[in-house]
């Protein structure tokens, strides 16, 4: 399934891109890409996966850019 | 924000103080207190603006992320104070915050002036219950609900009008600044600004399936499309980082042990790369540069639906276009009534009307709709439809018979004027004598000749019309267009092949765009290296099927997509080279000890906010 994110305040592009590259690691996480002008992030993700994908996300985010918070939309 | 240019103003205060006082030494402190105090008052303001910077390198490192602008930065100014260079530490870090804070301001600045281009999105709906009206957010209202919309509000759901008439601002959605009129039972688009009266519309479809909501999706997602350019820039920084610092810790050891000199001179020099090291100006400036693009075309009605279609259409050297629907109207409209001397001119346009009535073919459409008048239906005794010839009907006492060429030799209908005149033709007889005929054809749409020719300015090579029709009708048509290439009497699936010919014919580096109507060309649009369609407005299935939409019927607007797209890859390169050349630039100065870090972080931020600057620059 498609899910979309919004990174409320992600204020450095090279994190963005560092976001996008960990989150297509996670198993389960076929496609990640993060926008960071419109701070948004889409993702396709295999179903039965998606509240642990989830938790992985945050994590990842909480991690690199420590500041950001993840939404969804 | 507030708290960080808090922290940045006492920090440089306090610099400041730590600075001065060693130039003026007033209060005569012995020379040991002076320093000490100026070392103190160096780290605290060191500490206040860089604190948060060591934290996160910490974490990072912690985290196994070593490249971290966070932590080159700590581990320079960290190392400058080893050095005992504490103005410069100070600086550095303080220069970095100042460039951080003014370039997450601009970053802040042009998210909202772009999302401001396409504030479309209605808040509210003003939903009619049992005769009252109630304030309800546009999600909470469903299909055949009724809801009224004031002047001057948005219309926040697509449906039918169903009280009222007024005049419509559809600029949101087309580019179009000329109001359109909308009375009783006409569809009525989301997005669109009523502008004089009230309005009471029929809801057809929910918000996530309006109009607006599906424009908004679509640009909004559009910078997670991302261009080669920009895949290219986050690939290279991920080497240039770890590249640069590999340098550093070569310059910082290599040479002192070679040459035998004083490594602390070298140990600067290295540091003075780690400040360079960061990757920032180049990753931030070219997703920035892309979104401003695609903000500004759908300003003028240019739906892009991705960073990477801006990019290939601004290497588009061959357009092919369909011929109907797109170059031309589509609408076939009588062009011409040859009547002759003995009938009057309007009878044979009255009487072919009223044979054709029965049928609705777009050709017997098209004539009742020059008739324009209401048909009574009494008055046709009796109509008959000849398969692939024509209808013969009696209408009042007259026998009246419409159709080609073949239906009048099957009538023995003599003194035929026959005509070469391009279009359809329907000969007209009346009580089995010749009466005259009707031309009926398509229109060129009023801007294509200029769009053929605003295209050819735009840098596209060649020119190429597709269509289904005979050769002679596209040859009119290409007479007043001016073409390259036609090709003629195509099946559909012939034009995928045409296209597929095209492209295997061209160099890999020049791009093929296919201009449709979207209706019923999806799979020509999907083979094209970039798929446009024409009159998305309103239409699901043009939205769909393409890769850049333009809403309106103008194909003038694509030589501006165009201009948008060339404009933007300009300024992409632009600020890939600008914060290159910079950075190589200081990196070889510092090399030769010609450089300070001063100049290094005015290097890294400056060229960050300058790049940040320069790509608003797409808004033409």
């Amino acid at each position: 399934m498609k899910k979309n994110y919004i990174l409320e305040d992600l204020d450095c592009a090279n994190c963005a891109v560092k976001i996008e590259d960990a989150v297509k690691n996670i198993e389960g996480v076929r496609e990640c890409s993060v926008s960071f002008v419109t701070e948004k992030m889409i993702v396709e993700i295999d179903d039965e996966k998606e509240e642990e994908i989830k938790k992985q996300i945050k994590k990842i985010v909480k991690k690199i850019e420590p500041d950001t918070t993840l939404k969804e939309l | 924000m507030k708290k960080r240019l808090r922290k940045i103003i006492i920090s440089a205060i306090i610099f400041l103080i730590a600075v001065l006082i060693e130039k003026f030494n007033f209060i005569n402190l012995n020379e040991n207190i002076l320093l000490i105090t100026q070392v103190i008052l160096y780290v605290i303001s060191y500490l206040i603006v860089g604190f948060e910077v060591l934290k996160k390198a910490v974490i990072n490192i912690v985290h196994g992320e070593f490249f971290d602008e966070n932590f080159l930065m700590g581990i320079a100014t960290i190392g400058a104070f080893a050095i005992k260079e504490f103005p410069e530490a100070v600086a550095v870090m303080l220069f970095y915050q100042v460039g951080e804070y003014f370039q997450s301001y601009a970053v802040k600045k042009s998210r909202k002036s772009i999302a401001s281009l396409m504030d479309i999105r209605p808040d509210y709906a003003n939903l009619k219950v049992n005769g009252n009206i109630e304030k309800k957010s546009p999600e909470e209202v469903r299909i055949g609900d009724t809801i009224v919309v004031k002047p001057g509000e948005k219309v926040p759901l697509d449906g039918i009008v169903t009280e009222g008439n007024s005049m419509l601002d559809t600029s949101a959605l087309t580019g179009e600044s000329v109001p359109r009129e909308v009375n009783i039972n006409d569809n009525i688009l989301s997005g669109c600004i009523n502008l004089n009266g009230v309005l009471e519309i029929k809801v057809e479809k929910e918000f996530g399936e309006s109009t607006v909501s599906k424009i908004l999706d679509l640009v909004e997602n559009a910078t997670n499309k991302k261009a080669k350019t920009e895949n290219f820039i986050t690939k290279f920084s991920k080497y240039y980082t770890p590249i640069v610092v590999f340098l550093a810790l070569i310059i910082a050891f290599i040479p002192p042990i070679i040459t035998k000199t004083e490594m602390l001179d070298w140990v600067y020099r290295a540091l003075t790369f780690l400040v360079v090291s960061c990757p920032c100006a180049l990753v931030i400036s070219v997703p920035l540069s892309f979104f401003s693009g695609i903000g500004s075309a759908s300003k003028k009605g240019i739906l892009v639906k991705g960073s990477n279609y801006l990019e290939i259409l601004s290497k588009t050297e061959i357009a092919v276009f369909d011929k109907t629907g797109t170059l031309t109207k589509g609408v076939f409209d009588v062009q011409k009534i040859a009547n002759e001397k003995d009938v009057d001119k309007n009878e044979l346009l009255e009487l072919a009307t009223y044979c054709e009535s029965y049928s609705n073919h777009p050709i017997s459409l098209s004539i009742q709709k020059a008739y324009g008048k209401e048909i009574d239906k009494k008055r046709i005794i009796e109509s008959k439809e000849v398969a692939g010839k024509g209808i013969i009907s009696k209408i009042d006492n007259k026998e009246v018979a419409c159709g080609n060429i073949k239906l009048m030799e099957i009538l023995g209908i003599k003194n035929i004027k026959e005509t070469d005149e391009i279009g359809t033709i329907v000969y007209v007889a009346i009580d089995k004598k010749y009466a005259g005929y009707i031309l009926i054809s398509d229109e060129i749409k009023e801007d294509s000749k200029k769009a053929i020719q605003d295209l050819k300015k735009a840098g596209v090579k060649k020119t190429v019309m597709l269509t289904g029709d005979n050769k002679e009708v596209a040859e009119k048509v290409n007479k007043e267009l001016n073409l390259d290439v036609v090709y003629s009497e195509l099946l559909p699936v012939d034009k995928v092949n045409k296209v597929e010919e095209l492209l295997k014919n061209k160099k890999e580096e020049s791009k093929l765009a296919f201009v449709g109507d979207g209706i019923n060309d999806a799979p020509v649009l999907a083979r094209a290296d970039i798929g446009i369609a024409m009159g998305g407005l309103g239409s699901d299935a043009a939205i769909e099927a393409a890769d850049i939409v333009i809403m309106t019927d103008e194909p003038s607007k694509i030589a501006t997509a165009m201009k948008i797209s060339r404009k933007t890859l300009k300024i992409v390169y632009q600020n890939i080279s600008f914060a290159l050349i910079v950075k190589i630039g200081v990196l070889i100065l510092s090399a030769f000890g010609l450089a300070s870090m001063w100049l290094a972080v005015f290097a890294d931020v400056g060229v960050t906010v300058l790049a940040v600057l320069n790509s608003f620059r797409v808004e033409c």
